[in-house]
Order: C-alpha cells, then sequence, then structure tokens
C-alpha cells in the first residue's frame, strides 16, 4: 500500500541533531576552542575571512568549528552573516606601502631597499609529515628583528613606475563599486572585477592561473612583489576632518609585472596583474594577480581566446558559495520534471515501436 | 562578541525596498528580467534564494504563507523554507492554496485555480530562456532588448526535425504580452496555460542570477510553438490513485521492484481536498485514510 | 539604375599607430560584383568588416540604399536596424563555414534560422524553404536533418551560402569564400557562386588574394596595397592591362606561378 511521504518537518529536525553529534564527536575529548582555531588554523580562518569577505577572525573561527572543517560551508556562514550587516562607509585605501612587513620576496630583483624577509612560509620545507606533530612537543620562540631594524620597503612596482617602465597605477577617488550591493553588469570594471576575484574560490583561482602559465591566455608573469603584514584601515570622519585609525588588518599583496606593451610615444612598459587578500594567502593572491592580468586582455588589445580571459565566464563562475549551492541543489526534489521527461521518453520509443511495426508488417 | 540580530523576515529594510523596486519595475515590464542586488542569504544559492528574498520584501505581518516544491507542502526544502519565514516573521502559514495569500513555489503551479489578491512567487534556478542556446549575458541582453528570438525557435524546430516533438517538457519558453520571451522556471509545460491570464500576481526571484521579472495579473502569456506543430500539454491515462482526479499533473511512484507503479497528484493539497470531499481512487482503500496518513507521520 | 547601394568615402581605420585601412571611397551598384584584391596585410578583409558593420571605423562614411528608399550611413541606423539589415538584406560569407554555420545543429536548421528570425512560424513551410535552398546549393534533400559537422568542405561552404540566401538579400559580403577548399572543390563552389549571383540580381563585396577567383566572379576590381587602393577598374582591364607597379608585380606574379 503506498502512502504519501510525510514528516518532513521531523526528518529535519533529525538530521539536525545528529549533524550536532558529529560535529561535537566524543564527548570525552575536550571541544576546540576558538583560541585554538584562530591560533592553531590560523590559514584557515585566512580563506574564511578571504572568501567570506569579512575580517573577523573569532566569528570566522566560529564558522569552522560549526562547519566541521568544511571550508565553503564556513565561508558560507560568514557571508550570510556578512550580508545583513548596516554599512557605514568606505574606508580610505589601505596602503601597502606602509605596511609593517611579516614576509616580503621579490622574484624581479635579487636585493632591493628593504630587503627581503621570507617570514612565516612553507617555502624551503621539506613535505615530511613530522612526526612531533602527533604530540605537543615544545616550539622555539621565533627571533624577532629590533623595532629600529625596520627600514623602509618601497614597492617594487613604485621603483619600476619612477624609471617609467611599469604602467602607472591608475588613482582614483570615484567610488568603487560593490558587487554584494549592485548587480554586475558586462562588461566590469576592474574595481568589480578585483572584488570578485578577491573573494573567488583559491581553487578556481589557482586553477585559472595556472593555465594561463600553461599557453591559455599567457602573460609573460614575474613577481614583482609579495608582501604580507599587517596594514591599517583608516576611514575618514567628515565631522572631525581627518582620518581615524580603526584598526589593522593582515593582508597578502602580489603585483605581477607583467606582459609589456605599447611602443609609440608612451614608450614600451610592463603591465600590472593585481592580487589582495585578507589574511596569509600567497597562493590565493599569486593566482589572483595572474587572473587579474589575463581579463585585462581588451585593455592591450590581445585576443581574448582562453578562458581566463574571458570576464563573464570568470566572474559569474569564481564564486564557491554559489557554484556549491547550485551544483548540490541537484539533490533537491526535481521529481516533477523527470516525470515529465519520462512521459516524453514513453512517448518517443512508443511512436518508434508503431513505426518498426508498421515497417516489419509491411516487408 | 555581539551576536547576531534578524529584522522581520530577516532581510533589512534598506534591502526590501530595493527588491521591491525590481519587483515593480519587472511588473511595468512583464517578462522583462530586472537586474537586482541579490544578497547572501542563509540558504544556498540554487534552493531558492530568488524566491526567498522576493518573499521576504513583500510579506507583511498579516499574510498567509504556503510553501510547496514538486506541487507539495511537506517535501523538506519546503518544509525548510517555511519554517524560516515561520520563525524570522511570524507569519501564519498554511498547506490550503485557496487560504494563502502568497504562496512561494518551486517547480509547481497548484491546480486549483489562482485568484485576486493572491501572489505566487516562482523559484528560478536559471532566469535566462536564451541560456542554453547563447552563454553570454552581454550577448542575451541585445537579443532580448533588439527582440530578435529566431534562435530559440531554431531549438523548437531541432527538435520537431529530430523526434517529430518539441521535446521541451518543462521550463518551456513562453513570449509575454507579445514582446519579451521567458523563461517560466522548471515547472512542466502541464501548468503554462495557468500562467496565462492569472488574477493572481505572479513573481519570479532568481538569487545567483540576480533577477527578479513579473507577470501583472491578467498578463498574455503564449508558450511558444509552431503553426503546424501547436503547443500541447502532458496528458495523463489514469486518474489520482488516490482522489480520482483527471486533468492534474501526477507523479509516479514505484511501489515495488517488479515494475509496479501508481500515479498520485503532484499538488498534495489537492489532492488532500479532494479526499477531504469523499472522492476516492482505484489505490486507496475506502477506510482507513486517515490513519494512514498519521502513521506515516 | 540610379544609385548606388553602398556608397563608401574616405574611410579610415586605424589600430592605435597602426593604419588598417585609409582614403577608401568606392560605390557598388546594385546587381555588381566588386573584387577587393592585394596580398595579406594589405588592408582589404579590414575593409570588408568596416563596410559590412563588423567593425567600427576610425572616419570617413558608409551608406546604404534602402529597401524603403532610404540611404542612411549605417552608423546612423539603430543597432535594431543594422541587426536587421544583417539578418535579411545582407549576407556575410566567411572563408571558415564553421565562422558562419551552427555545425552542432541540422542543415535544415541552419537554412531555416534566418526565417525564423523574420518570423516565419509554420515548421513544414521553413523545411520546404530549407529543402529547396539545399537543392539549389546541390545538397541533397535527405542530408536536411544532417548536421555539418557531417559535411565535407565544399558542402559546407554551399550550407553557409544557402543560410545567407535564403531571405533574398540584395548585398553579399565574401571573405575568401573558396579560399579554404581544395582546388578541384574550388570550381565547383565558384561556378554555383556566379549562377546564383546573377540568377538573383545580387550585389557582392568579395575579398581574395586569388585574381583568378576575382576574374571569374566580379565586373569591377579594387587594388589595395598597405591600406590603400592603388588602382580600380573593370576587372578584365585590371588584370589585362595593369597600370600601377603593384598591380602589375600581382598580376605577373600570378601569371609566373
Amino acid at each position: 500500500m503506498y502512502v504519501a511521504v510525510k514528516g518532513g518537518e521531523a526528518a529535519i529536525a533529525n538530521a539536525h541533531r545528529l549533524l550536532a553529534d558529529r560535529r561535537r564527536g566524543d564527548r570525552n575529548v575536550p571541544a576546540l576552542t576558538l583560541a585554538q582555531i584562530t591560533g592553531q588554523l590560523a590559514l584557515a580562518v585566512d580563506r574564511v575571512m578571504a572568501e567570506g569577505s569579512l575580517y573577523d577572525p573569532d566569528l570566522a573561527a566560529m564558522a569552522v568549528r560549526q562547519s566541521r572543517g568544511d571550508m565553503i560551508e564556513a565561508i558560507f556562514l560568514l557571508r550570510a552573516y556578512r550580508t545583513t550587516l548596516a554599512r557605514f562607509g568606505n574606508s580610505r585605501p589601505i596602503d601597502t606601502a606602509k605596511m609593517r612587513i611579516e614576509r616580503r620576496v621579490s622574484a624581479t630583483y635579487k636585493d632591493i631597499p628593504g630587503g627581503q624577509l621570507l617570514g612565516p612560509t612553507f617555502d624551503y620545507t621539506h613535505r615530511l609529515i613530522d612526526p612531533a606533530m602527533a604530540g605537543d612537543e615544545p616550539v622555539d620562540e621565533p627571533l624577532c628583528r629590533a623595532r629600529e631594524d625596520e627600514r623602509r620597503a618601497p614597492r617594487v612596482t613604485d621603483i619600476l613606475n619612477d624609471e617609467g617602465l611599469i604602467e602607472r597605477d591608475i588613482l582614483s577617488d570615484d567610488e568603487p563599486g560593490d558587487l554584494t550591493r549592485d548587480p554586475t553588469a558586462f562588461p566590469a570594471d576592474r574595481d568589480v572585477r578585483l572584488q570578485a576575484l578577491a573573494r573567488g574560490d583559491e581553487g578556481f583561482l589557482l586553477s585559472l592561473g595556472y593555465s594561463t602559465q600553461r599557453g591559455y591566455g599567457r602573460t609573460h608573469p614575474f613577481v614583482g612583489e609579495i608582501r604580507i603584514g599587517l596594514v591599517d584601515v583608516e576611514i575618514d570622519v567628515p565631522e572631525l576632518g581627518f582620518a581615524v585609525s580603526l584598526g589593522s588588518v593582515r593582508v597578502t599583496e602580489c603585483q605581477m609585472v607583467s606582459q609589456f606593451t605599447g611602443g609609440g610615444q608612451e614608450g614600451a612598459k610592463f603591465t600590472r596583474g593585481y592580487g589582495l587578500v585578507f589574511g596569509q594567502s600567497e597562493r590565493k593572491a599569486m593566482a589572483m594577480s595572474l587572473v587579474d592580468r589575463a581579463l585585462r586582455a581588451d585593455e592591450f588589445d590581445e585576443q581574448r581566446l582562453a578562458p581566463a580571459q574571458d570576464e563573464e565566464f570568470v566572474l559569474a563562475h569564481c564564486d564557491n558559495v554559489q557554484a556549491t549551492g547550485f551544483v548540490e541543489h541537484l539533490k533537491l526534489p526535481h521529481y516533477v520534471d523527470f516525470q515529465a521527461e519520462l512521459d516524453l521518453l514513453r512517448t518517443l520509443n512508443a511512436a518508434k515501436a508503431k513505426n518498426d511495426e508498421m515497417r516489419e508488417a509491411a516487408e | 562578541m555581539t551576536l547576531p540580530e534578524y529584522n522581520f523576515a530577516y532581510l533589512d529594510e534598506q534591502t526590501k525596498r530595493m527588491i521591491r523596486r525590481a519587483i515593480l519595475k519587472g511588473i511595468a515590464i512583464p517578462g522583462y528580467q530586472v537586474p537586482f542586488a541579490s544578497r547572501e542569504m542563509p540558504m544556498p544559492y540554487g534552493w531558492g534564494t530568488g524566491g526567498v528574498q522576493v518573499t521576504a520584501a513583500i510579506l507583511g505581518p498579516d499574510d498567509v504563507l504556503k510553501v510547496i516544491d514538486q506541487g507539495a507542502d511537506d517535501t523538506t526544502n519546503a518544509v525548510s523554507i517555511r519554517a524560516f519565514f515561520a520563525k524570522t516573521a511570524n507569519v501564519a502559514t498554511t498547506t490550503k492554496t485557496a487560504d494563502a495569500t502568497v504562496i512561494q513555489t518551486r517547480h509547481r503551479i497548484p491546480e486549483a485555480p489562482l485568484s485576486a489578491g493572491q501572489v505566487i512567487v516562482y523559484q528560478v534556478p536559471i532566469p535566462e530562456p536564451l541560456r542554453f542556446l547563447e552563454p553570454r549575458e552581454t550577448e542575451t541582453r541585445v537579443m532580448h532588448g533588439l527582440e530578435e528570438y529566431g534562435l530559440i525557435h531554431v531549438k523548437l524546430y531541432e527538435d520537431i526535425a529530430q523526434h517529430g516533438h518539441i521535446a521541451t517538457t518543462y521550463a518551456y519558453p513562453v513570449k509575454v504580452e507579445d514582446r519579451y520571451v521567458m523563461d517560466p522556471s522548471p515547472i512542466p509545460k502541464f501548468d503554462n496555460p495557468k500562467m496565462n491570464g492569472s488574477p493572481a500576481l505572479q513573481l519570479f526571484g532568481a538569487g545567483r542570477e540576480k533577477r527578479i521579472y513579473a507577470l501583472p495579473p491578467f498578463t498574455n502569456v503564449v508558450s511558444l510553438d509552431f503553426e503546424d506543430h501547436p503547443f500541447e500539454v502532458q496528458k495523463f491515462k489514469q486518474p489520482c490513485a488516490l482522489c480520482n482526479a483527471t486533468g492534474v499533473y501526477l507523479d509516479e511512484v514505484v511501489t515495488d521492484d517488479r515494475g509496479g507503479r501508481m500515479y498520485v497528484c503532484s499538488d498534495t493539497d489537492h489532492c488532500e481536498t479532494r479526499r477531504e470531499e469523499g472522492h476516492h481512487g482505484p489505490g486507496l482503500p475506502i477506510s482507513g485514510a486517515q490513519t494512514v496518513k498519521e502513521d506515516a507521520a | 539604375m540610379t544609385s548606388p547601394i553602398l556608397s563608401v568615402s574616405n574611410l579610415e581605420r586605424r589600430y592605435g599607430d597602426f593604419i588598417g585601412c585609409t582614403d577608401i571611397s568606392f560605390d557598388v551598384w546594385p546587381g555588381e560584383v566588386v573584387a577587393i584584391v592585394g596580398e595579406s596585410g594589405s588592408g582589404k578583409t579590414t575593409l570588408l568588416n568596416c563596410i559590412s558593420g563588423r567593425l567600427d571605423r576610425s572616419s570617413g562614411s558608409i551608406r546604404y540604399n534602402m529597401r524603403d528608399g532610404r540611404f542612411p550611413d549605417l552608423a546612423d541606423l539603430s543597432e535594431a536596424e543594422r541587426r536587421f539589415l544583417m539578418r535579411t538584406d545582407w549576407g556575410f560569407v566567411h572563408q571558415n563555414p564553421a565562422d558562419g554555420l551552427r555545425m552542432r545543429v541540422s542543415a535544415g536548421a541552419n537554412v531555416g534560422e534566418r526565417l525564423m528570425a523574420i518570423g516565419d512560424r509554420h515548421y513544414g513551410e521553413i523545411r520546404n524553404t530549407a529543402t529547396e535552398w539545399l537543392g539549389r546549393v546541390e545538397i541533397a534533400g535527405d542530408r536536411i536533418d544532417d548536421k555539418p559537422v557531417a559535411f565535407s568542405g565544399g558542402m559546407r561552404q554551399r550550407l553557409q551560402i544557402a543560410r545567407n540566401l535564403v531571405t533574398r538579400p540584395r548585398l553579399i559580403f565574401m571573405d575568401e569564400p573558396t579560399g579554404g577548399l581544395d582546388v578541384s572543390v574550388q570550381a565547383r563552389v565558384l561556378d554555383l557562386l556566379r549562377g546564383l549571383v546573377s540568377d538573383l540580381g545580387l550585389a557582392v563585396v568579395i575579398v581574395t588574394h586569388d585574381l583568378a577567383v576575382a576574374r571569374l566572379l566580379s565586373q569591377r576590381m579594387i587594388v589595395m596595397k598597405t591600406g590603400r587602393i592603388v588602382e580600380t577598374g573593370l576587372t578584365d582591364r585590371v588584370l589585362d592591362d595593369p597600370h600601377h607597379p603593384y598591380t602589375q608585380l600581382l598580376v605577373a606574379s600570378i601569371l609566373e606561378s
């Protein structure tokens, strides 16, 4: 005897109860604290803040915990919270030239004013799983340079710019677009493109950036500079007439010095690809700068043939919250539409069977 | 740390105003896709974020909300969305089509005719009817702007050439007021005629794709076809096994692994109402129907 | 014959400092075939793309004689009017048929698309018209439901021609229409083109580097070099008695090879 499926509400409640149990795991093991997550899974927290586009380590840590370590789920949680927040204003552009640098490398010059600083990097570690990770062995205190040792570290692109060898930065006081507040229209401006990339999925951008290196929209990139560190965030308060500091955020900036352009009156110049990401993630910042440069094909009269150069393609698909929602919605019931397809298929096959029958009869 | 608090029906009033402006524009230009600044919602994209935003923007405290998915009130996503509004807006909810002032739907239009004053909100995954023929937004916007709809007939032509029929069974494109070609959302084409001249206001929300469009009451909606291959809806050979209804859309239910099938109303409210009125289908025992329903919960 | 169908004057197209074509003036008369010849890089394709509205010009005027008697500059037409012209009154035959066909839809739909675009809504009639046009370009009627991917190069080119002609256009642009074909196939396509052009009284602007194609199809020739017209005249005159040294070289190199 057929009975209609009922009881969605109870099933959902029970499923969520089971989820909560699995999230907590063995009750005899202490629960993770937010301090543990922000302190020891800092790069996970950074990624959630970057792609959630909200700088709040504690909330990001909560989201990581709530999502059982599923990064896209955590990003989604942060986004859904962010969207409800009131907007008070735009900060002044952050000045990365004044960054308190933790890491800074350039691939274009052997030595640069301010020096190369390796900082906390996985580079040059041997990827051997460290038996010490099974326990909690003491870790040495890091060596710190003295405050007075912090030399001025001009950006490499500024050095090139002083020589007139790279396209000028476009200075603008225009209100930047906000893709979370306005529907994106194509072609999009670079500010909106960069926003989309900064929020975009690390894996997607990594693969696209990689594809440009393999010939799908080559940009001949050199890492002018990657710098990671703290920058001040300031906001203009009209009543006061000066900017007020709101605090500082950690960011990773990558300036890719790319394929030169021009000749003629302007002279030949390198072009820029730009990446900026909340927290520490030079993989994402580098990939972003490759894709940013590839997307600028029209500006330099380059043929747009590769996926990474295709603005509509990249912008429409780089958001992992959108992507995961739409891919996963396929598990929602579709039986009404499936029924319609079944019906059509049977009709077509019945028509064919009838034809075959008639043909046989005729033979 | 401050814990979040939320406005009536979740969205803030600024956002609601923005969505209402888009809805009004959509009503003013029936079938035209209005871009809107779709918000990140607390449910995934593709799971009804567009419909939820439209519903949130139009919902008032006195509204009575019905939510269906596949025609049914008790499918999990419908339950989840109904619970969302019951919690964030504290509105009355119903499963009765006739009692609802706002009906949010995924993939169906209720069987009972809608009446003046009701609003039906469709969840739309891909609002662009030309998308699978032309992937570029820049190009499809021009095609709509210039009424260049030859391509969509190429698709229908190919169907007939290949299968002898127009092989589109759901999300079947329509022309609105002889101007815009519109995607009716993935409702079965069975439901297309219900859109034409409906006294209810019909709103369509696509969250991920950031589009809202609308059909004001009594709008002329025509399913695309050829003169010699006119549009036809699905016909079912048997009535609903539970309520004996004919001329309604049926779900096929696999009853065993030996090819057993039965067909029941996709619209659960319609089916229940008919059974309450005393209709009995061939698959339903005369007595004990209520008990069976209780047991299954 | 009171006025030209297409009138180009002082046309220039630049790419930054680079000149695509400049100082171009000529008229095309109804029913006339004009060949634009020159080596690659001479600017002939840039010119064709400009006058067919596929590429913006830098300066100059391009006027078209509409069916309703107006003779506007193309730049003064609305986007809607321009696109309507392109799919009704004009045709464009690409060198590579894949650029002008929908390779994944059937031959019938390829031919029928323009009809459906202008509002034909009777499947049977669209199909009959498509069958008739396939016949005119010597494609068997039973191939109507096959896709161009299954066609040979010559058939694809003939299909592209049929797709363009089904709305009875008055002006056709052609970019090396036989350039991608085997020599053995070229002759058949050329022959077909010549027949259709004269039967239908089409005006044609054809770009080619092949002087033999120009001689076979065109009444008048425009010779281009580094973005400029160096010589124009009746095709027979230009080929038999070239005045400009560059044309002389072109003609000589053809004769030698």
